[in-house]
């Protein structure tokens, strides 16, 4: 191990950009109104899509299945209205590409209610039984990407958890959900946690919070007892925190090694939406029908925190912010820093969205690009010490199997090469090629 | 709402990038030279207009006439071309003939960079590789110190020389401080170097207005600190040594770092990120091995002066020493591949 990085808070390298979240940090969580139209893509998480259980007219219950997992790596689905199934077919996702999905119309005179469910006794439950119940529940990370609770929390016989790392960096700029839930339901999350620590056998939980969000720590700090295997570690407010093997390393001065999971360094890291999702869904019997959105950039008139049904167009939600303002050159779904741009605002929002950013003409004004001079900012930018620069190199002359032996494949895509890259040339974007190039030939050689 | 949607873009991440870029470091040298190059005009009257505008334009016109027409605006635009001019200008001494100054810039460019491959490619500071050529080619002209002129219209006659003739000068020479200390062991006062009122070529005396530019361009986040510390704080320890061991023969530790180029040198252009290495170890190498060459040129070898060799001999082991640097990969046992 590095010896500096014991001395140091957090891990290495990162960039700092602007928090950026003054727009938002103080506004509490609001619900927004039902729409009248539901899609529900069945590829909302990574992994194979769920297939449908309903018929077209049927009639469903705010919280009933609609889908079920279609294999280990996959999850339930559930509607997110009192409605009928309109249609089941091909709709427009976020990225522009159509995908198989469930099409659900409200129905005008339900209330639409969430009715609270008989709790389910977790306690008394085997460890099998509660990982089933997490893909019955539909719950997946919900920091952005969207893999699968389950298959976290599905531990192979010789590997032991002894931390819960519940992850509430939010390094990402803009972004205040992950901060208001904190802030609003500090109960709910040490619950939430409590019951996935006595389930994984962990011997306790930490909870790490970026230092920018001071009252985040103090709610949760308030409400655990001295004794309560519980802790709240402030982090250095840098990007990529939240990456969960930086995470780690901030904490616990671990290094995952590559290739292998936090669950090889006894740990589990979990974000707190996905950590609340759990306590609803074994308290009050919600399935994961509704996240948090932070509708936040300069592109919209009025920025939130918001409760958005999943399902719901992002024009509705961001009719309901008060529009676009005019000037508005590009939506975001997610942080800026790994958010990806919606193509259509017809888009759903789905299991993954932590934000819808708009941007004006003056944040994605199109830079030249210059040629490289070898400053080496990348090279300090890089949580993983690459070399991101000779990488973009490689990637652009096409020599992928090259890019191999430069450990292209540690790369998590968290974009401080192209964030720090004077000369505005698209490193991450030049790498993601290659990991992609690589994919397929490794893919075709099978 | 309105009516009709944006027209939305479809970038990729990350959507947010730091402010700085290329042109914008570029400038901010240029800006931090600036006062370097004020004194240069008090120092040395006109001459120093004459010679580094020709510099200038030798660099800036050799790079138009070898570049492609399409890319000529963009290149033109990066100000690296103008600096280098900048740069080599003050590198020069204030009589040198005009012309020479303006082949010194178009050899910059031309052998210093575009040759390679244009900005990023070069493995040598253009700069330097202009002076270095001039230094071999015109070895009178590029010694003749002339001491800081009497006011701005005082005209040094050799400046205005034809292209490819130069008259020797038997007046208003003067020897270098480094010149004096290397062959008639006589010091010059630390204070004086330090402002500048001394012998020497038109950017290089006076340490305190560099050492601002410095200042400014590390608050920009422009250079790399690692460079200039190592290489002021290896010519102090070494040179400090040598002083320990006699006084009366070799130089002392502050006289060293304030004297000659080394300020202009160490802040300036072993900053040049194209041509220093790009890991924070590499750098630190590249910077003792820049002062440990420099005292030794100096005090060992023929000529009063080493900072040009040392930085360009490092130049030349920056690759091999970004070999070897490479950093351990996160969750690795060691660098996969060096």
């Amino acid at each position: 191990m590095n010896p500096f990085n014991l001395l140091s808070k957090s891990f290495q390298n990162g960039v700092h950009p602007q928090h950026l979240k003054a727009q938002t940090q103080d506004l509490p969580i609001q619900r927004v109104p039902f729409g009248s139209l539901f899609v529900m893509p069945l590829n909302q998480h990574i992994g194979v899509p769920c297939k449908p259980v309903v018929e077209k007219n049927q009639r469903l219950r705010r919280g009933e299945l609609i889908a079920t997992a279609g294999g280990f790596v996959s999850t339930a689905l559930h509607s997110p209205v009192t409605g009928r199934v309109k249609e089941i077919g091909e709709f427009r996702a976020y990225d522009g590409n159509f995908s198989q999905s469930i099409q659900i119309e409200a129905d005008p005179y339900a209330t639409q209610q969430t009715e609270v469910g008989t709790p389910i006794d977790w306690s008394s439950m085997t460890t099998d039984d509660f990982i089933k119940a997490v893909q019955q529940a539909g719950i997946v990370g919900m920091g952005g990407a969207a893999f699968p609770a389950h298959v976290k929390f599905s531990i192979p016989d010789g590997c032991n958890i002894r931390y819960l790392l519940i992850n509430g960096a939010e390094c990402e700029p803009y972004l205040t959900n992950d901060h208001r839930l904190m802030l609003e339901q500090p109960l709910r999350l040490l619950r939430g946690a409590e019951i996935v620590r006595q389930k994984l056998g962990a011997e306790e939980v930490v909870i790490g919070v970026e230092l920018n969000k001071p009252d985040a720590i103090a709610a949760l700090n308030q409400h655990i007892q001295p004794g309560d295997p519980v802790r709240v570690v402030g982090l250095e407010a840098k990007y990529p925190q939240g990456a969960e093997k930086m995470i780690i390393s901030t904490i616990f001065k671990r290094e995952v090694p590559a290739g292998q999971l936090p669950r090889d360094v006894e740990v589990n890291v979990s974000n707190v939406s996905t950590i609340v999702a759990i306590a609803d869904y074994f308290d009050y019997g919600m399935p994961l029908i509704e996240r948090i959105v932070t509708v936040s950039g300069p592109g919209v008139s009025y920025p939130a925190n918001l409760m958005v049904p999943l399902g719901t167009t992002v024009r509705d939600v961001l009719q309901f912010c008060g529009g676009l303002k005019d000037e508005t050159k590009e939506v975001i779904m997610g942080g800026p820093m790994m958010g990806r741009p919606i193509a259509s605002l017809d888009a759903p929002v789905v299991k993954g969205c932590s934000g819808i950013l708009a941007f004006t003409e003056d944040l994605v004004q199109t830079r030249t690009e210059y040629p490289c001079i070898r400053c080496g900012r990348c090279l300090e930018a890089c949580p993983y010490f690459l070399n991101p620069a000779r990488l973009a190199r490689l990637s652009r002359a096409r020599m992928f199997e090259e890019m191999e032996d430069y450990a292209i494949m540690d790369c998590v895509e968290c974009g401080c090469c192209s964030y720090a890259c004077p000369s505005s040339i698209p490193i991450v974007q030049l790498i993601r090629t290659g990991k992609d190039q690589l994919r397929n030939t490794k893919a075709k050689q099978k | 709402m309105n009516s009709k949607d944006p027209d939305l873009l479809l970038q990729t991440a990350p959507f947010l990038r730091q402010g700085m870029t290329t042109p914008s470091a570029m400038m901010d040298v240029i800006i931090a030279l600036a006062p370097a190059t004020l004194a240069a005009l008090w120092y040395f009257g006109n001459s120093a207009v004459l010679v580094i505008s020709a510099s200038i334009a030798g660099a800036v016109l050799t790079e138009m006439a070898f570049v492609p027409r399409q890319r000529r605006r963009m290149i033109l635009m990066d100000g690296s071309g103008l600096l280098t001019g900048l740069l080599l200008g003050l590198t020069l001494p204030p009589g040198l003939p005009m012309w020479m100054a303006f082949i010194g810039g178009a050899v910059a460019i031309g052998f210093g960079k575009i040759i390679w491959g244009g900005l990023g490619n070069n493995l040598f500071n253009p700069a330097l590789v202009g002076r270095a050529f001039l230094l071999a080619t015109f070895p009178i002209a590029m010694t003749t110190w002339t001491a800081a002129s009497e006011g701005f219209w005082t005209f040094r006659l050799t400046n205005f020389d034809f292209p490819f003739t130069y008259t020797e000068i038997d007046g208003l020479t003067a020897a270098s401080p480094l010149g004096l200390m290397k062959f008639d062991q006589e010091a010059t006062d630390v204070m004086q170097l330090f402002f500048g009122n001394t012998a020497g070529s038109l950017g290089e005396t006076s340490s305190l207005l560099l050492i601002l530019g410095g200042i400014y361009l590390y608050l920009r986040r422009d250079i790399d600190w690692r460079v200039p510390v190592s290489i002021v704080t290896t010519v102090l320890i070494f040179s400090g040594i040598l002083y320990s061991i006699d006084p009366l023969i070799y130089p002392a530790p502050l006289f060293s770092v304030f004297s000659g180029g080394l300020m202009l040198g160490t802040i300036y252009m072993a900053t040049d990120p194209v041509t220093s290495p790009t890991t924070p170890l590499g750098t630190w190498i590249f910077g003792i091995g820049i002062g440990l060459l420099v005292i030794l040129i100096r005090v060992f070898g023929g000529m009063p002066e080493g900072v040009l060799y040392s930085i360009l001999l490092m130049n030349a082991v920056t690759p091999l020493i970004d070999r070897f640097t490479q950093p351990r990969i996160f969750g690795h046992q060691r660098s996969k591949k060096t």
